[in-house]
């Protein structure tokens, strides 16, 4: 079996020594264009005249092109069309592309692209959560409200009440090869894009339609990326597009990559959010009602934001069954970078709400916040009882058609599926109604419990607390339930191509793009287990629209769920070819044929599998296929709230203990341990890379990645000596992770579960050990913001000795 | 401008190169050595680290910050040669393979050739040699456990480089006559803030004198009275003189910048540049340091504080050059404090730097300075006369804080707000008695 093992990643021995190619890597015909974009350096207004001239004149420029000189409005949007890809004379943010230049080298073009000179009358910038509701700056036409039961009696006739406002900043997603493509021109107008994107047929579509020629006559391939995060889900397109224009324009080969300030100042970053809440509970803390407002900041463009808003709000419960509660979603206009996917996808903004819910609540009750936590689980299994209430009738908002939807992007809202049949037996479900039939965190919360000492390190915080005048530690928890699936429920399909040559080696091919998180190789595993052969037979190759069309992007965690399922069935299809030949030569059934150990065997004969793909091209049986998934199960009504979005639940929990310096808000984290539920792994290690590294990224969001941007809208924060992620000094002191033996209990490829985002949010412990820590130094609630610098420790701290 | 050097064992001569083209560059660019990557273009993420090899050793250095008149007489190895010439895995590729510790696999040729370098050089202080290496995929953990299991295997023979014999030497005199004829020149030395000039303000440099051409201020000369560091010292160096004598100091250097950046930033860089965000001033004027100028023939010796006159403005006259720093000897007592959003590789929002001497119970001489709290660094001058002959009691220290105020009228900005730069400066005041009364001060001594 070559699922399952501890496989390195399948370009591992490329990434050490160098040899591992990227865009930018990829060698370059004589004559390629390099491209840069001019920016803006206001955020909002228009402009009232540009002079090219010298950057026209600049050594080694080729061409400069204007919103006005493009052969089609070239739309960077994978949603509403409202992305041109060159400004024209409305500026929407500080530092979107004004014009393109194209010169001999990557150096000439970024020196011409400052040359510009360009008037502008300014405007007032809609910057902040304030502005755009001042202004009622916002996609959609009002907020989105989905609601079940009656939260406002439930919170008003509970025994205890909380209410409070939680700030959450963005991130950037700092992948750290930066955005780049390559286009080249074919005969008769037809383009072949290299991309670092997790799209590629999304930069097909939007090559097509920028250069208005069909789908058919753009290809893309992307072999790797260094790093996506979300990041190139849709940042890709203006680059792609581009190149794509360039090329179309001079017959020559374009390529463009981001410098690092560029990048941070053009794409889009994850959504900050605001999230106020009002709770009420029992003494034992259990939730009775609870409602929430979302704010959230999506910038300039509508991009993902609308389906990030809703997976916002489809993760306000996370683990916790919640009766009766109201979610209020603001989708706002602002003038800054249009904020985008990044792992997780609005779940850990939507998650943290409710995380930070729980925290208040055991605050308040003086309780330990695991026991609010467990008490407000979902139930394991429920025997008996209501069904539930039905949901609530559409409240806030109509949907809004669309026309020309971009259907294979997540960005696209025009679709609505009916919502499927009420659960029937009676059962908890989410507030959007789903029913949790695989909850885990029951016994995974207990055994991390154990295996962390919880118990006993919280007492001994607590006593270290008391001797310690200036530092301070803090112990936290934190669950997390994450759903997995598009929802937007088209989207969850995959599509694969295998050939088998006549040596019996393999070429595999699948929608699924790479960017380090090991999808090729867990694949691969897939496909070396369906033929029976060892791993080295199988090739792995480049995501290639020309190969898999229709994909979606590799997001929401579902590659491996989706493009796995789909390899199989190619697999399978050319294995029960080559088995029904083998069957009909020996006279025997087609079950009697076994391919396992690199070989065939039939009752008693035995050939290698070379030997087999030889015999059954030489009796003309095709050796290759595709392969198609569909996710079963799925029904989605967004407007309602309504229906079932996930297919299944992804779990895990964590357990971090900090300390904090109460003189300067400056913390370490002392230990945290993993238990993360990635159903029966294809590939423990790299199951296992993915939960520290999530846990850590997840860390890096809450703690030091700050993105400050200041009062005309200029980021201020725009390259790493800036802009703080995770260094390697900042990773727990003790770092224990592990992966909970589980299996999916739905019928996924080899019953694992996904694993890309789910873990990220682990690093909310880290988070709430720091409230902990804050709590310790006084009597109020920290009411601690994100992400947690020194500078807002310190001030909670204060607050926290203050009484206040 | 020639430049003659070894690249992966072979040996590269360039005639008439352009003095700012980058190292990176011209190996993607010109030479189609694709292994060493462009992760942030400013000597922040290590993905372009090389190895390069000169008289006083192999250290790491960012590729991208790096102009190839620099290497002139050097020995450079990209992660291309860190295998053996026949293909042969070194320890720390074959450990980063069976540890998982690439995904993207972007930021990996980087980690690897400083994995490569730290495992030459013996240095097992795995958090400290990659600092100065981001990775976004991984957490970290994985690599570490590579480094560790890498640890203690031979080095490869072909880590060792053949003997270098450096870059044609230009004496202290005539370097100072140089650049008194031209003193529009930009004088460069580790480029680890002028490097920055060329890549992302796209700055022109023309007329450019490299100073790692000048023996003479590499020196580190120490006394019965001081020690004195040329300008051209790293602060690798300074680091490691400084562990002993200035043991708080050394700590701030390991955390103000990466095993890369140390490696090639130099003292004088960060005196001469005027940051009033540079962390080694503050600590050099609480110990008393005396700056070396040299302008033509004259030389001048001044307090460091009188240095930095304005924010941009130092007391440097055009074709005087900095050569170097002393530091009087003393006894012990300095505590230097860095405060930033990260504890490695970030800068400044506030450095304090405290030395007081207590006698009988009385505070006997203050020397206080900081960062990040004025357009300069500076002595906190109220404070030091508030201090000078008090008691030294919990509220004489809470009584001066309030001093701070006098002053210091901080700014805000992306790091940090005024007031939290005015109450953390206050509070490090705090932490000077706290650690005096052994009260467990620093979140980096904390275990679990």
């Amino acid at each position: 079996m070559s699922v399952q093992k501890p496989l390195p990643h399948d370009a591992a021995r490329l990434h050490v020594t160098g040899a591992a190619r990227y865009v930018d890597d990829i060698p370059t015909p004589r004559g390629t264009l390099h491209l840069a974009f001019g920016q803006s350096s206001i955020a909002a207004g228009r402009i009232t005249a540009i002079d090219l001239e010298a950057v026209r004149a600049a050594a080694g420029v080729v061409g400069v092109w204007e919103a006005k000189d493009l052969p089609s409005e070239c739309d960077c949007s994978p949603s509403a069309h409202d992305e041109p890809m060159l400004s024209g004379a409305t500026i929407h943010y500080l530092g979107q592309p004004v014009f393109l230049v194209a010169a001999t080298s990557h150096l000439a073009a970024r020196k011409a692209a400052r040359l510009a000179q360009i008037t502008y009358a300014e405007r007032d910038a809609i910057l902040t959560i304030e502005d755009a509701l001042a202004a009622d700056a916002r996609f959609e036409d009002g907020p989105r409200i989905w609601e079940k039961g009656d939260p406002g009696e439930a919170i008003d006739t509970a025994p205890h009440q909380v209410s409070g406002v939680i700030e959450m900043g963005g991130q950037e997603h700092f992948y750290l090869e930066g955005q780049s493509a390559m286009a080249l021109p074919q005969e008769g107008g037809d383009m072949v894009v290299q991309s670092s994107t997790q799209h590629p047929t999304e930069i097909q579509h939007k090559v097509a339609h920028a250069l208005n020629i069909p789908m058919h006559a753009v290809r893309v391939e992307t072999r790797r990326m260094g790093g996506g995060f979300g990041g190139k889900e849709s940042q890709g397109n203006a680059l792609a597009i581009a190149c794509a224009v360039v090329a179309a324009a001079t017959g020559k080969p374009a390529k463009m990559r981001y410098d690092r300030d560029d990048d941070f100042m053009i794409t889009g970053k994850r959504h900050d959010f605001r999230i106020a809440y009002r709770v009420g509970f029992d003494a034992a803390g259990k939730v009775t009602g609870v409602e929430f407002e979302q704010y959230t900041r999506c910038g300039w463009a509508q991009d993902l934001s609308i389906p990030v808003a809703d997976r916002a709000m489809l993760h306000a419960d996370n683990a916790y069954h919640l009766p009766h509660v109201r979610i209020e979603s603001h989708r706002l206009r602002t003038n800054t970078q249009s904020a985008t996917a990044f792992r997780g996808f609005g779940g850990p903004q939507g998650m943290l709400g409710i995380e930070r819910v729980m925290d208040h609540i055991a605050h308040d009750l003086g309780l330990d916040p695991v026991e609010v936590r467990r008490a407000n689980y979902y139930a394991s299994h429920v025997e008996g009882g209501q069904p539930p209430a039905p949901a609530a009738p559409p409240r806030g908002i109509l949907e809004t058609e669309t026309t020309d939807a971009d259907l294979a992007s997540r960005g696209s809202t025009g679709l609505v599926e009916e919502t499927g049949a009420q659960p029937a037996a009676a059962v908890q479900t989410t507030p959007y109604g789903q029913v949790v039939e695989d909850f885990e965190l029951d016994a995974l919360t207990d055994r991390l419990l154990a295996s962390a000492n919880y118990g006993a390190r919280r007492a001994e915080v607590a006593a270290w607390n008391a001797e310690h005048p200036v530092l301070k530690k803090g112990i936290a928890f934190s669950p997390v339930k994450f759903g997995i699936s598009f929802t937007l429920t088209h989207l969850n399909q995959a599509g694969a191509l295998v050939h088998v040559y006549q040596d019996g080696s393999i070429h595999m091919n699948h929608g699924g793009t790479e960017m380090g998180q090991g999808l090729f190789q867990k694949v691969a595993q897939v496909a070396a287990d369906r033929f029976g052969v060892p791993l080295e037979m199988v090739k792995i190759t480049a995501t290639d629209t020309g190969k898999v069309p229709n994909t979606s992007a590799t997001a929401a965690s579902s590659g491996s769920d989706l493009n796995g399922m789909a390899v199989k069935a190619a697999c399978d299809t050319i294995r029960d070819r080559m088995a029904n030949h083998l069957a009909a030569l020996h006279q025997t059934d087609r079950d009697k044929v076994r391919f396992a150990d690199g070989h065939v065997t039939v009752g008693e004969e035995r050939y290698s599998f070379a030997q087999v793909a030889q015999m059954a091209y030489e009796a003309r049986v095709s050796l290759s296929a595709t392969g198609f998934y569909r996710t079963p199960k799925l029904s989605w009504d967004r407007i309602k709230g309504h229906g079932r979005p996930f297919f299944y639940f992804a779990y895990g929990a964590a357990v971090s203990e900090v300390v904090v310096d109460t003189l300067t808000g400056e913390y370490r984290i002392l230990r945290t341990d993993l238990l993360h539920d990635a159903g029966a792994s294809l590939n423990p290690a790299l199951d296992i890379g993915q939960v520290e590294g999530g846990f850590v990224q997840g860390a890096g969001w809450l703690t030091t990645e700050e993105l400050v941007w200041d009062d005309s809208g200029r980021l201020r924060t725009h390259a790493p000596s800036t802009y703080k992620i995770p260094a390697c000094s900042d990773r727990p002191g003790v770092f224990n992770v592990d992966l909970w033996d589980g299996r999916n209990r739905e019928d996924t490829i080899y019953r694992s579960k996904a694993v890309g985002e789910p873990p990220f949010m682990l690093g909310m412990s880290v988070f709430l050990a720091l409230s902990d820590a804050i709590a310790s130094c006084g009597t109020a609630y920290p009411a601690l913001d994100a992400p947690a610098t020194p500078e807002r420790v310190l001030a909670a701290i204060d607050r926290v000795r203050d009484g206040v | 401008m020639d430049v003659t050097f070894l690249l992966n064992g072979e040996s590269v001569e360039l005639r008439d190169v352009s003095p700012t083209v980058t190292l990176l560059d011209w190996l993607r660019e010109d030479r189609g050595l694709t292994g060493t990557k462009e992760g942030c273009n400013e000597g922040d993420c290590g993905a372009c680290t090389v190895m390069v090899t000169d008289a006083r050793g192999a250290r790491g250095l960012n590729a991208c910050i790096l102009f190839l008149p620099q290497l002139d007489g050097c020995a450079v190895r990209t992660v291309e040669g860190i295998s053996g010439p026949d293909g042969t895995f070194h320890p720390v590729q074959d450990a980063m393979v069976t540890h998982h510790g690439s995904q993207c696999g972007f930021c990996t040729p980087g980690f690897v050739v400083q994995m490569a370098v730290a495992h030459r050089n013996g240095d097992h202080a795995h958090d400290d040699a990659l600092a100065g290496n981001l990775c976004r995929c991984t957490g970290y953990a994985p690599i570490i456990r590579a480094a560790e299991a890498a640890a203690d295997a031979p080095v490869p023979d072909w880590m060792m480089e053949p003997q270098v014999q450096g870059p044609d030497p230009i004496s202290l005199d005539d370097l100072a006559a140089d650049y008194l004829a031209r003193p529009d020149a930009t004088l460069i030395a580790g480029a680890t803030d002028v490097g920055l000039w060329v890549t992302k303000s796209l700055v022109a440099l023309d007329d450019v004198i490299f100073l790692n051409r000048c023996p003479d201020l590499q020196d580190i000369a120490i006394t019965d009275d001081t020690v004195r560091f040329g300008a051209g010292v790293t602060m690798d160096r300074v680091m490691e003189i400084m562990a002993d004598r200035h043991p708080s100091y050394a700590e701030m250097i390991r955390r103000y910048g990466s095993a890369q950046v140390r490696a090639a930033a130099t003292i004088g860089g960060n005196i001469a540049n005027g940051s009033p965000i540079g962390d080694n001033p503050p600590a050099l004027i609480a110990l008393g340091a005396v700056l070396h100028l040299r302008r033509g023939d004259e030389t001048r010796d001044l307090p460091l504080e009188d240095f930095f006159v304005d924010y941009g403005k130092q007391d440097r006259h055009p074709g005087e050059l900095v050569t170097g720093v002393s530091i009087p000897v003393q006894q012990d007592r300095l505590r230097v404090y860095k405060l930033s959003k990260r504890f490695d590789q970030d800068i400044s929002a506030v450095c304090g730097a405290f030395n007081l001497r207590i006698e009988d119970g009385t505070v006997a001489a203050a020397r206080i300075a900081f960062g990040g709290m004025a357009g300069v660094p500076k002595r906190a001058t109220s404070v030091e006369a508030d201090l000078i002959g008090a008691r030294w009691t919990e509220d004489t220290v809470r009584a001066v804080m309030d001093r701070l105020e006098a002053d210091f009228t901080p700014l805000s900005d992306m790091r940090a707000s005024a007031e939290y730069r005015l109450k953390t400066a206050q509070n490090m005041l705090l932490r000077v008695w706290n650690e005096d009364q052994g009260i467990a001060s620093n979140v980096l001594e904390v275990s679990a």
